[in-house]
């Protein structure tokens, strides 16, 4: 997996520094125009954000259950990401929104949960910052019942018609608008696996400092 | 009851972050002793007894009651604590408290431990008032019997004598050697060298989380201190 | 299981027995409620109208902002002389520690709600006998999904700095769910024409809530207390 980290990074930058000339090169959607573009940004974020919440509450669980001190590691990276992608996400949407609907925000349950869920992420990231020692058990049993929104989220969209665009609108898209938007998924899995990579190893990286530390003093 | 099957420590670490709470910490206590944990403040006595209450666990070793370990119930059941915040509600009465704490135990016949329990600490006339309105050392009796009520075999007391005057001080002395004689292990934390000199069975000394000293002979034990935590 | 109940029963009455003695909790939280409904009614009351369906928005913000605050104080009275750790050392099951906590809490918040919802009624003109039955259900079942959380994370919090602070940033995302299906629910049976089946539905999503906050919160009370 770490083998994959440079490669991976390198190849997601140089992808995404070509998108805007395959997204340049795909047909305008006969309603929106130019912003429907957006919409191939706007997916990946939003899928890699899910994911990172589905991450997290696994490696919570190990971390809390099964007593696996490294999972915390991966905790923290995917939560911080999950900030990340999620911030990506809200504000993507909104410049969509804007343009598709006339608002910047509506009030349906996918975009209320969103939200909320990326509330979760911030208070997880506050209580390990401010919630003293112990703060990585705490915040592990918060983010099980964060991960719990993941579903909901998900399904909202088909239980609820709202306004936005079904889940079953991306399988049916036509290749010329399936192109872009495949490359740019691939893209960012990539920068994301890298990144969660990266921050994991940062993390575990930090717990071995401090366990050379304790050992030292031992000598 | 069987006398306490024997306290069994190995190893034992306890880090937060960087800080280093315990290390090293190494020592086995059998039935009927009485154990000390001397050392100035932040030495690590608080932590290494919340570590042999099961209520903190270690992030390196064991420590082992008898064959066994862990922190389940039937090793709580052995383990009665008096803490130095005391663990009494001040809204209720000696006697509320000390029956819920029966309950809480699932002692059989909660009254008759309550009575006997306020009798032994000599509270019986004050039962019925408020914990709040107690001294310092009714407190202490009353919190005492609390964690004496299930007849633990492993007591654990955190600076007992904080706060008591001579007559209380005594009485605590003396119903800690009654128990010494019931087959119970206890170790207790304290700052109070003259008053435990010649009551410790065995006296440890604890210095920025490690054990820089054990002694099994209680007299001289203000000197012995002095050398072996100033060193 | 039948001690399990035992030391729930057992953690309720005495928390009960402290609190009929000061009511200190009871009736600041209460009093805490009702000064939000009133800023919450001169934030939207215009032309000494308010808009309709307000009531029940209004109902639950007062319940979610007071229970937090019941929820604090009640943990830091088992903070006060640390006798959260005499009840952790007890050989009692974990988990029914926080049953008793919960239980307890959803009384104090129940004899709450049962001053706050004829206010609110009176205050807004909501019909809150058109379906008593209904309206009760949704109360007890919104504040058992936001006091299963609540409880949790009070507890996980005991030891904590921040803790004031944080167990509101914590709680509030994640009880989203819960407060939505209360609101929606609640706002249903407090329509003109009171939206029975509507609320029927609300109710649904709510237990199935409570049903997997509940679960969670009993699993993870003991791993997340043991330092």
């Amino acid at each position: 997996m770490r083998k994959l980290t440079t490669p991976f990074i390198g190849l997601s930058a140089g992808m995404l520094f070509v998108a805007p000339w395959i997204i340049n090169a795909a047909p305008y959607e006969s309603t929106m125009g130019l912003v429907q573009k957006v919409f191939y940004f706007h997916f990946p974020a939003a899928i890699l954000f899910l994911a990172s919440a589905i991450i997290c509450g696994i490696a919570s669980l190990r971390f809390l259950f099964f007593k696996k001190p490294t999972a915390d590691a991966w905790a923290v990276a995917s939560a911080e990401l999950g900030l990340l992608f999620g911030a990506m996400t809200l504000v993507t949407g909104p410049l969509w929104a804007r343009k598709a609907w006339g608002v910047w925000w509506v009030w349906d349950p996918r975009l209320t949960m969103s939200l909320v869920l990326f509330l979760i992420f911030a208070a997880y990231a506050i209580l390990r910052k401010y919630g003293g020692p112990g703060s990585d058990k705490l915040a592990a049993g918060m983010a099980l019942f964060g991960m719990l929104n993941v579903p909901f989220i998900y399904v909202s969209v088909n239980i609820w018609r709202t306004l936005h665009p079904m889940t079953s609108v991306v399988p049916t898209l036509p290749t010329e608008f399936g192109i872009p938007l495949w490359f740019c998924f691939a893209a960012f899995t990539m920068l994301f696996v890298a990144l969660l990579n990266l921050r994991a190893t940062l993390a575990l990286h930090e717990a071995r400092v401090e366990a050379l530390y304790l050992d030292e003093d031992e000598a | 009851m069987s006398d306490f099957p024997g306290l069994t420590v190995a190893d034992v670490a306890r880090h937060y972050g960087r800080r280093k709470a315990l290390s090293q910490i190494s020592f086995t206590c059998d039935a009927g002793e009485i154990v000390g944990l001397l050392g100035p403040n932040g030495a690590g006595k608080s932590t290494l007894l919340n570590v042999l209450a099961t209520l903190v666990t270690p992030s390196k070793g064991t420590v082992q009651y008898g064959a066994a370990t862990g922190s389940g119930a039937v090793i709580r059941r052995m383990i009665g604590m008096l803490g130095h915040d005391l663990f009494l509600y001040p809204e209720l009465t000696a006697r509320e408290n000390l029956a819920f704490f029966a309950r809480l135990y699932g002692l059989a016949d909660v009254a008759g431990a309550v009575d006997a329990a306020l009798a032994q600490a000599g509270l019986s006339d004050r039962a019925d008032d408020f914990v709040s309105s107690y001294s310092r050392g009714m407190r202490q009796r009353v919190a005492l019997e609390r964690a004496l009520l299930h007849d633990p075999k492993l007591i654990l007391l955190d600076e007992p004598f904080t706060g008591l005057d001579q007559a209380s001080t005594a009485a605590l002395v003396a119903r800690l050697k009654d128990r010494q004689q019931a087959g119970c292990v206890i170790v207790l934390a304290t700052h109070d060298l003259d008053v435990v000199e010649g009551v410790l069975s065995r006296a440890i000394y604890l210095k920025d989380g490690r054990i820089v000293g054990t002694d099994t002979d209680s007299r001289g034990l203000v000197d012995r201190y002095r050398r072996a935590i100033h060193a | 299981m039948n001690d399990f109940f035992r030391v729930a029963w057992h953690v309720v009455r005495k928390d009960m027995t402290v609190e009929i003695r000061s009511k200190e909790i009871l009736l600041t939280t209460l009093l805490f409620a009702v000064s939000v409904v009133l800023i919450f009614s001169f934030a939207i009351v215009r032309e000494g109208r308010a808009p309709d369906d307000v009531a029940a928005g209004i109902l639950w913000v007062a319940i979610s902002f007071a229970g937090t605050l019941a929820m604090g104080r009640t943990f830091e009275r088992e903070r006060y002389n640390d006798t959260l750790r005499a009840l952790l050392l007890a050989p009692a099951d974990r988990p029914a520690i926080y049953a008793g906590k919960l239980l307890g809490l959803l009384l104090l918040l129940g004899l709450v709600e049962i001053m706050l919802v004829p206010l609110v009624a009176l205050l807004f003109n909501a019909p809150i006998f058109a379906f008593p039955g209904m309206l009760i259900a949704l109360l007890v079942a919104g504040t058992l999904g936001f006091a299963a959380v609540g409880t949790l994370f009070a507890a996980m919090l005991v030891r904590v700095r921040s803790r004031d602070t944080l167990l509101p940033v914590l709680l509030y995302p994640i009880t989203v769910p819960v407060m939505i299906c209360g609101v929606r629910g609640t706002a249903a049976l407090f329509q003109a024409t009171p939206d029975e089946p509507m609320a029927r539905l609300w109710m649904g999503i709510l237990v199935a809530w409570d049903v997997i906050f509940v679960t969670l919160a009993l699993w993870t009370f003991e791993p997340v207390m043991t330092e």
